[in-house]
C-alpha cells in the first residue's frame, strides 16, 4: 500500500518513518504527478499559510480537490481541509484557536472508537473544529472544542499524532486505506471502528 | 511546526508581512539585521516592544525575537509579550559571558545557535527546543554554515559508532552531558529539531543547508539586504521545499536581481565574528 505524504513543509518526515514503520510504503508529495497512483494521503502539521501558498505555487488545489482516496490531516493538515482551503472535509477550522505558542500543550485524549489508553496529544499552536457540517462526526474533544472529526474516508485532528511513540491513529488511518476499516455512516452511526 | 520552513528576519511590519506572503513559516523580529549591527558596530540588545508587537500584530504565523546570550530579564520581557520563541543569540551583544539563560525556568520555546555537537547539546541541556548551527551572521557567506553544519552532523554520526564503554570518554571530550550523549548515540540525531543560520544568500545555498541536513533554514540579511527581497523569498522558500530537484532550484534562481552586499568571512578579524560568541 503506498501513502503519499505532503512534503511542501512541515511534519512529513515523522509522519513518513511512522507510516514505514507500520509496513507502508511512502511517497513524499511535492507536485500533482507525485499523487498518480497513491492509496491514500496524509497532509502534516506546518504552517498553514505556508502550505497554502505552496498548495498554490505547485498547482497542487484543484489535483488534492479531486483526490478520491481517503486522506489524514493533522494540526495544520486539518486546516487545509476545511471549507475555507480545500474543502475536502465540511468544517471550519479556527487557526491557532488555542493561542500562541506558549499556550501549546498536550493532553491525554479519549477517542471515541480508539481502544486502549487514552492517547496522548501534542497540541501546538493548533486550530480547533468551530463549525461542521451533519456528515461529519466529531470524536474528541478538548475543553468542549473539537479537535477530531471524521467524514466518510477523511479523518482530521488538531494535534501531532506523528510525534511519540503511539501509532493508532496512523493504523486507523492504513485500516481506512486498505478498505477494511468501516467508514462512518451516519445512518446506522456505526462510531468511529478501531482496525 | 517549523520544520521544512525557511524563517526570516524582519525590522518592521511592512517587512513581515511580505515574508508571510513569500511563505515564510516565522518572522525574527529585530531593529537591525546582523549586516548592520556589524556595520554599526556598538551593543545590540533586545529589541523595542512596540516593535515586536507590531510585527505581532502583522501576521499570522509565529514571531521570533531574540535576546542577548544570558541576560535572563530580556528573555522575560519576550515571555511577557507572548512572542512563540526566543532566540537566545550571538548576533547580539552577549550579557554574560559565561553562562546560558536556564531556559528550563520558561515556558516559551528557545532556539540556541551552535557551532559543533557539544555546543548544541549544552543548549539543549539548558532547555532549548531547537537548535540552530550559526554560520557566520551578516556575511552573506555559507563557508561557515557548511562548517558548522557538517561538523554536527559528522560529530553525531561519530556517535553512533561508539558502544556504550565509549560514551562518556565522547561526553567529557563534548562538554556534553551523558544522558544527551547516549541519546543522540541511540537515536542518530539531536532530540530537537536542526535549523541552519548564518550566511544563506541564495536558493542553491538553501539547498545545500537542506542536503547537509539541515531541517529547515533561517534567513537574516540575505532577504531584506537583496535587490528584490519579494522575489527572493519566495524563491528561498521553493529552494527549500524542492533543495533535492535540481532543475527548481535552478528556476527558482533565475533573475532574481542583485544578492545582499557580502563579506568574506575569512577577511574577517577574529574579533568580529560573532559564531564564536557562545559558550
Amino acid at each position: 500500500m503506498l501513502i503519499g505524504v505532503l512534503a511542501l513543509q512541515g511534519g512529513f518526515a515523522a509522519h513518513a518513518k511512522m507510516l514505514l514503520e507500520l509496513a507502508a510504503d511512502v511517497r513524499e508529495v511535492r507536485v500533482p504527478a507525485d499523487l498518480e497512483g497513491l492509496d491514500g494521503l496524509v497532509i502534516p502539521g506546518g504552517e498553514s499559510t505556508t502550505m497554502t501558498l505552496g498548495i498554490e505555487r505547485e498547482g497542487l488545489g484543484e489535483p488534492l480537490r479531486s483526490f478520491a482516496k481517503p486522506v489524514f490531516g493533522t494540526c495544520a493538515g486539518l486546516i487545509m481541509l476545511d471549507r475555507e482551503h480545500l474543502g475536502m472535509m465540511d468544517i471550519e477550522a479556527r487557526r491557532n484557536a488555542f493561542g500562541r505558542q506558549v499556550r501549546s500543550f498536550e493532553a491525554d485524549l479519549e477517542i471515541e472508537g480508539l481502544d486502549g489508553p487514552p492517547l496522548r496529544a501534542v497540541f501546538i499552536r493548533a486550530p480547533w473544529i468551530a463549525a461542521h457540517g451533519e456528515d461529519v462526526q466529531i470524536v474528541a474533544e478538548v475543553d468542549g472544542h473539537a479537535v477530531a472529526a471524521q467524514q466518510g474516508d477523511v479523518l482530521a485532528v488538531a494535534f501531532h499524532p506523528e510525534l511519540g511513540s503511539d501509532t493508532r491513529l496512523h493504523e486507523r488511518f492504513l485500516a481506512i486505506c486498505r478498505g477494511t476499516a468501516v467508514a462512518v455512516d451516519l445512518a446506522d452511526d456505526p462510531g468511529w471502528v478501531a482496525p | 511546526m517549523l520544520k521544512g520552513g525557511v524563517i526570516m528576519d524582519v525590522v518592521d511590519a511592512e517587512q513581515a508581512r511580505i515574508a508571510e506572503a513569500a511563505g515564510a513559516v516565522a518572522v525574527m523580529a529585530l531593529e537591525r539585521v546582523p549586516s548592520d549591527i556589524r556595520r554599526d558596530g556598538g551593543v545590540a540588545r533586545m529589541s523595542d516592544p512596540v516593535m515586536i508587537k507590531g510585527i505581532q500584530d502583522a501576521v499570522t504565523i509565529p514571531v521570533m525575537a531574540k535576546a542577548r546570550i544570558g541576560h535572563i530579564a530580556e528573555a522575560q520581557v519576550l515571555e511577557a509579550l507572548e512572542v512563540d520563541y526566543i532566540d537566545e543569540s550571538e548576533v547580539l551583544t552577549p550579557a554574560d559571558e559565561h553562562n546560558h539563560i536556564d531556559k528550563w525556568d520558561f515556558s516559551v520555546p528557545f532556539v540556541c545557535g551552535a557551532t559543533n555537537l557539544g555546543e548544541a547539546l549544552r543548549r539543549v541541556g539548558e532547555g532549548a527546543a531547537m537548535i540552530r548551527s550559526k554560520g557566520e551572521a551578516g556575511t552573506g557567506d555559507i563557508v561557515e554554515a557548511v562548517r558548522h553544519m557538517r561538523a554536527i552532523r559528522s560529530e553525531i554520526r561519530r556517535l553512533g559508532t561508539l558502544d556504550e564503554t565509549e560514551l562518556p570518554t565522547a561526553a567529557k571530550e563534548l562538554g556534553a552531558p551523558l544522558d544527551l550523549v547516549r541519546g543522540v548515540s541511540n537515536e542518530g540525531g539531536l532530540p530537537v529539531v536542526l535549523f541552519c543560520a548564518g550566511g544563506i544568500a541564495t536558493p542553491a545555498d538553501a539547498s545545500l543547508m537542506m542536503q547537509l541536513g539541515a531541517e529547515g533554514l533561517f534567513v537574516g540579511s540575505g532577504i531584506f539586504k537583496s535587490s528584490n527581497p519579494e522575489r527572493r523569498a519566495r524563491a528561498i522558500v521553493e529552494a527549500c521545499t524542492h533543495f533535492a530537484d535540481p532543475l527548481r532550484v535552478a528556476q527558482a534562481s533565475e533573475g532574481l536581481g542583485a544578492a545582499m552586499d557580502s563579506l568574506e568571512s575569512r577577511a574577517l578579524e577574529d574579533d568580529q565574528l560573532l559564531a564564536q560568541r557562545g559558550w
